[in-house]
């Protein structure tokens, strides 16, 4: 490949299905950052989780998702959008077993721990979006 | 669309291979048909087997865990066989220990804890050689 792809990926995410193919598209992004094979699966798992929350918490949203270069490093960067409820306490959300529904509140927590960088950004009424990036070694 | 994943039954087995992604309609639907499965065929065993499973997230780390706990009820054991490595991994660091879960390298194994489980419990059938592979 000759340097990164800038053209960025927008992916729907209004069904179970959508959650599907966040997946796969992180899966093909990931083996194209040659992601090692556990980085790669603690990256398609945070966007699982990331791209759930999305669907049920946030009401449906998008997925973009990029290769990025930034000193001589490659990630892959996937950013989780939706214009949901956004969520009051961003530090009870971040715990570890705290749901608001019937889940594990094991999706924001542990997907924060699966990447390098999450970055959540969140206005009550407004919605919310979460920004990870996970970079090759 | 949904995607029913098939459950075979050897002999008092019954086993569950997921080979597809699922979506979460289908992970849910598995663990019903499961559930129905245990009790239609009074099996005394499931082994689920990941081995094709790329991702264990928290959604199907859930549906685990629910399976071998409604199975207990239903007086069956449930193993899960084939976990990748990278999968494990992943697990611990999303902070999922699927505690409740047994689980065994291969199919093989996993089928033969059940027949031990079974033998211990000194339940019917032939008791075959159980001390052979202790
Ligand atoms: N996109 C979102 N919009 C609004 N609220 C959200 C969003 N994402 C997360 N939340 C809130 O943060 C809480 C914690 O999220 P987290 O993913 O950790 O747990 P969960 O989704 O409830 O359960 P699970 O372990 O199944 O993911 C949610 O219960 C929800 O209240
Ligand atoms: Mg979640």
């Amino acid at each position: 490949m000759t340097g990164p792809s800038r053209t960025s990926e927008v992916l729907e995410i209004t069904t179970t299905a959508g959650v599907v193919q966040a997946r796969q598209q992180v899966r093909v992004l990931a083996q194209q950052c040659r992601l090692s094979l556990v980085d790669q699966t603690k990256l398609i798992t945070a966007a699982s989780e990331l791209a759930r929350n999305t669907l049920v918490h946030g009401g449906g949203g998008t997925m973009t998702a990029l290769l990025v270069e930034e000193r001589a490093r490659r990630g892959v960067r996937l950013s989780f959008a939706d214009h949901g409820p956004g969520i009051a306490d961003v530090d009870l959300a971040l715990t570890d077993g705290w749901t608001s529904g019937t889940g594990m509140g094991l999706g924001l927590s542990g997907s924060k721990r699966l990447v390098d960088d999450f970055v959540l950004d969140t206005t009550p009424g407004e919605g919310t979006t979460v920004t990870i990036t996970k970079w090759g070694r | 669309m949904t995607e029913r994943v098939p459950i075979l039954r050897i002999r008092q087995v019954l086993l569950v291979s997921i080979q597809t992604d699922l979506d979460d309609q289908d992970v849910l639907l598995l663990q019903d048909d499961l559930a129905q499965a245990v009790v239609d065929s009074g099996a005394h065993g499931v082994v689920i087997d990941i081995t094709a499973v790329e991702i264990v997230d928290s959604f199907v780390g859930r549906m685990l865990a629910t399976i071998a706990s409604l199975s207990r009820l239903l007086d069956a054991q449930t193993v899960l066989v084939g976990m990748r490595p990278a999968v494990a991994i992943t697990l611990v660091e999303l902070g999922l220990s699927l505690g409740g879960v047994r689980t065994a390298l291969t199919l093989d194994k996993g089928l033969r804890m059940l027949e031990d489980d079974r033998v211990e419990r000194g339940s019917e059938g032939t008791a075959p050689d159980a001390v052979a592979h202790a």
